[in-house]
């Protein structure tokens, strides 16, 4: 049978009926058209699928949407919040080459939002600790442990003209 | 040195920021309306004759919309090496046979994921079995079963070298090593699993969106095995989450998806999960390689005798080039004046190797690495001397098979030394610690048309507009290196224009000249970017002709196109802008579009490649004595990959070939059992994490190809050449112990210690 859910995505509300054994990752990606959320392994392995629920960073391919049901889901399309300009995290990934073949990038993106709004000034240790649960095979991950170092002081400065992260 | 507005400047790529927004489409994101998802049903076991196939239950399922076996399919074998057709093995879906476990039986479109699953449990196979072969000993063993009826003795492929005196090399050798090595396969690991959409047009065509790294090859042998024209069918590469070798075959899901988009009328989308790309999906070659070498006292080199086996599994696929580019390889960096190699492409019961970033190298210059490192502990001599009194210089030439027309090998070692502190380093270790060195050499793209291609081996088209902008047209496919960013920076330097005054057009073959054979063996900026500096050139001529005469110039005048203008050389008085120069082309031709085109095809460039790149690097590394624990500590490398075009995007390629090196020399395999991978997944399939990363410096050594776009060449994929002997080396260092069968564990190490003590 299946499950009525409520969904708020990147600030829309939807209501949906689902299959109590659909992934969130499945109904982001086929019933909500938002494909920038990526699924690299399915079994929670590798970070590609990685999306904020509440705050909190999960992998949405081990994760039932129903469990979901009445949460804030933020993904990739939501970082740049006004559409046109880019979150500081995405600025940073462009500019320090930290994007390759692109396909980690938006579990990569999610999950550095995650860590610097817990912790604004991260030590590289901590950056690459918080970058565990993610599997990069094109950019040997330095060039994103300097994105995300980056991302983090343009936050700061942002934080000072009072932008929220 | 020549100085470059674009060219060797760190331009953002030009996808990054709609990959950074999510907004970039691959394969898997497409959706067309009435979609059908397609499921492979695969063999279980690695080696049987099939009986009988039964379909009618899965059919009957509601939602199943059709199923296909081997024996609905025109079942024409295909493969890449279209030049020997002997060497084409394998059908799209099983016929009579299947061969390793994985092998591709049966086909299913549904209407949904769960219906098209539970649809490969309704299908029933009756296999009988046969034994399996699964190591190359077992499969040359006289009186083996025979995997392929058309080769009795499994071993499909032979390539011999040979040149100087080998027996007489070694007679005047003074010191004569022998050793036999053992690497290991590895997963490419491409963060994107494989997927295929496929659509049928009114007109009975087919358009296929996959992720390849060769559109064109996939063209050609789908249109073959489908029983149609080339030109019927179209293929696309939408973004393609990484390749490193492991997409460059026509592959079975890209067959059924077209087929079924057929017998249904409905787009079919395939995309595999993990668990099938771990189990079935091409694999770097398990390797057996006898290296003998001789050496005079003083360590010059006098002669090479290396036979290998590779472990090809069930199919070909690329495993004659990896052959054929081992004996190269394994002829390359040093002078081998007298030089063997006998080459063995073996099939075996298990999952087809192919191609993977190194294509040969990895395994070949493991061979030569290690042993030249147990070679100058042998004899004395420091490992950077041995390397530097017998490295390949500019101008060296291996007799019938290439010339080396830039090289700065030895600076490269030179300067790793430095950066490394070579020498005093090695002096001051602490028990437990070590240093080593392994060093690389690469092509920029084959010469060898194993494809039979009847088109040049990269085309370009610029299509050029009076407001200032071109439209460059490339059938070269950026699977996420950065292909596409590093030749629009090659044409905007040309033509003096700016990133964002050009539009590119990428890899769809309808649209894109004829042809371009793909992204592999490193050969997109040399080969895609001289065929686009080749198009710049008659474009060029065609604008100076219009600014010449239109300011009346001397015939003696140099012109330019520069800052968005063409003009007499330094002279912008004596020019106009770059869009009305095309508008008084376009004037003078009554009004035709300005259309140029372009093409490189390597000729009279030996067998191998048209340029080789170089370097060195070196690895400090430490290991647990009571655990036996490799970690790397930091590493340091010294290339020369000639122009380089875009540091930011070599830099990131070194960054992941070492992930990938690393990987390769202490974590990452594949564990199998009577044919069955049992790694198929990230869990047990251990690749490199962030934490895993040494820190690592690099320099570019300057250097310029003659034959490359501004004088580049070949960068990143042979960088995952060197890591795995540099750390095998640093290890020995710091143990005592010699790998020679990868991957660099830590049961071995302490093994190996132990051993060491007795
Ligand atoms: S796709 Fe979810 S962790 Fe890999
Ligand atoms: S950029 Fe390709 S997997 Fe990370």
């Amino acid at each position: 049978m299946k499950h009525q859910i409520r969904l708020n995505v990147n600030g829309d509300d939807y209501e949906l009926l689902v299959d109590p054994w659909r992934t969130l990752n499945e109904v982001l990606r086929e019933d909500l058209n938002l494909t920038g959320t990526k699924l690299g392994c399915g079994v929670g392995d590798c970070g590609a699928c990685t999306v904020l629920v509440d705050g909190k960073s999960v992998s949405s391919c081990i994760t039932l949407a129903v469990a979901v049901d009445g949460k804030k889901i933020e993904t990739v399309e939501g970082l740049a919040a006004s559409g046109e300009k880019l979150h500081p995290i995405q600025e940073s990934f462009i500019e320090k080459g930290a994007i390759q073949c692109g396909f980690c990038t938006a579990g990569m993106e999610m999950s550095a939002l995650y860590l610097l709004r817990k912790n604004p000034s991260p030590t590289e240790e901590e950056i690459r600790e918080g970058l565990s649960g993610h599997l990069c095979r094109c950019t040997g991950y330095n060039q994103i442990v300097e994105a995300i170092a980056d991302a983090a002081d343009r936050m700061k400065t942002d934080r000072g003209k009072g932008v929220k992260p | 040195m020549q100085t470059y507005a674009i060219v060797g400047k760190n331009v953002p790529r030009n996808d990054a920021e709609a990959k950074a927004r999510g907004a970039a489409l691959y394969t898997d994101d497409l959706k067309l309306p009435g979609m059908l998802v397609g499921r492979i049903l695969r063999s279980p076991v690695a080696h049987a004759r099939i009986k009988h196939i039964d379909v009618s239950k899965a059919l009957a399922l509601p939602g199943v919309k059709c199923v296909i076996t081997g024996e609905d399919t025109p079942k024409v074998k295909y493969g890449n090496w279209r030049l020997f057709p002997d060497t084409q093995d394998e059908y799209p879906l099983a016929v009579d046979k299947v061969r390793f476990i994985g092998d591709e039986v049966a086909a299913v479109a549904a209407l949904d994921a769960d219906a098209a699953a539970e649809a490969l449990d309704l299908i029933e196979v009756e296999y009988e079995e046969l034994p399996g072969l699964f190591d190359t000993g077992a499969a040359t063993q006289e009186g083996a079963p025979v995997i392929h009826e058309y080769c009795p003795n499994n071993i499909s492929v032979n390539r011999k070298i040979q040149y100087g005196d080998i027996d007489k090399g070694f007679s005047e050798s003074d010191y004569i090593r022998e050793d036999t090595f053992h690497v290991h396969a590895v997963s490419h690991a491409y963060l994107e699993p494989c997927s295929s959409l496929a659509q049928v047009d009114l007109d009975g065509r087919i358009t296929l969106w996959t992720s390849t790294q060769t559109p064109y090859i996939v063209q050609c042998l789908l249109a073959s095995t489908l029983g149609m024209r080339e030109n019927d069918v179209r293929v696309i590469k939408p973004f393609v989450g990484g390749g490193f070798g492991g997409k460059m075959e026509l592959r079975p899901f890209e067959f059924c998806a077209a087929f079924l988009a057929k017998k249904t009328g409905r787009p079919v989308k395939f995309t595999l999960n993990r668990e099938e790309e771990f189990l079935t999906g091409r694999r770097r070659h398990a390797m057996t390689l006898h290296s003998k070498v001789g050496f005079k006292k003083d360590g010059t080199l006098m002669a090479k005798d290396l036979k290998i086996r590779l472990d090809g599994g069930a199919y070909n696929a690329m495993g004659p080039t990896a052959t054929f580019l081992c004996g190269n390889f394994g002829a390359m960096l040093y002078r081998y004046p007298n030089y063997r190699f006998l080459g063995e492409h073996v099939y075996t019961n298990k999952p087809p190797a192919s191609a993977m970033r190194g294509f040969g190298a990895p395994q070949s210059l493991y061979a030569t690495e290690v042993q030249m490192n147990m070679a100058a502990e042998e004899l004395g001599i420091d490992p950077v001397e041995i390397r530097l009194k017998n490295a390949q210089v500019t101008g060296d030439k291996i007799p019938d098979v290439a010339t080396i027309s830039s090289c700065a090998f030895k600076e490269s070692i030179q300067k790793v030394a430095e950066m490394s502190d070579w020498k005093n380093k090695r002096k001051n270790l602490k028990p437990g610690q070590g240093i080593g060195i392994g060093c690389y050499s690469f092509i920029s793209g084959g010469v060898f048309n194993w494809f039979n291609t009847q088109f040049p081996f990269s085309a370009a088209e610029i299509r050029a507009y009076a407001d200032g902008t071109v439209h460059y047209l490339t059938m070269a496919s950026d699977i996420g290196q950065g292909s596409d960013t590093v030749l629009k920076q090659i044409l905007a330097e040309e033509l003096g224009l700016r990133m964002e005054d050009i539009r590119i057009t990428s890899a769809d073959t309808a649209m894109t000249p004829q042809a371009d054979l793909g992204s592999w063996g490193s050969r997109v900026t040399l080969m895609a970017g001289n065929a686009i500096l080749d198009a710049a050139k008659k474009l060029k001529a065609q604008l100076f002709g219009a600014v010449s005469a239109r300011f009346n110039l001397n015939v003696i005048y140099e012109l330019e196109c520069k800052d968005g203008r063409v003009q007499a050389k330094g002279r912008p008085e004596k020019g106009v802008s770059f869009g009305e120069a095309v508008a008084m082309v376009q004037k003078a031709n009554r009004g035709e579009q300005v259309v140029v085109r372009g093409a490189y095809t390597p000729r009279d460039k030996g067998l191998v490649t048209p340029a080789f790149s170089f370097g060195a690097q070196v690895a400090e590394v430490e290991v647990d004595q009571e655990t036996g624990v490799a970690s790397v500590k930091q590493m340091w490398t010294a290339h020369d990959c000639g122009t380089v075009i875009n540091p930011k995007s070599v830099e990131g390629q070194l960054n992941g070939s070492i992930q990938m090196g690393l990987g390769y020399a202490l974590s990452e395999q594949f564990v199998m059992k009577d044919g069955q991978t049992l790694t198929t997944n990230f869990l047990d399939y251990k690749m490199p994490s962030a934490l895993d990363m040494p820190p690592s410096k690099v320099v570019h050594i300057d250097s310029y190809e003659p034959e490359g776009p501004m004088g580049a060449k070949e960068a990143g994929e042979g960088l995952v050449s060197p890591t795995a002997p540099a750390i095998a080396h640093a290890v020995h260092d710091a143990t005592g112990y010699w790998c020679k069968d990868l991957p660099i564990t830590p049961e071995k190490i302490l093994d190996g210690m132990k051993q060491n003590k007795k």
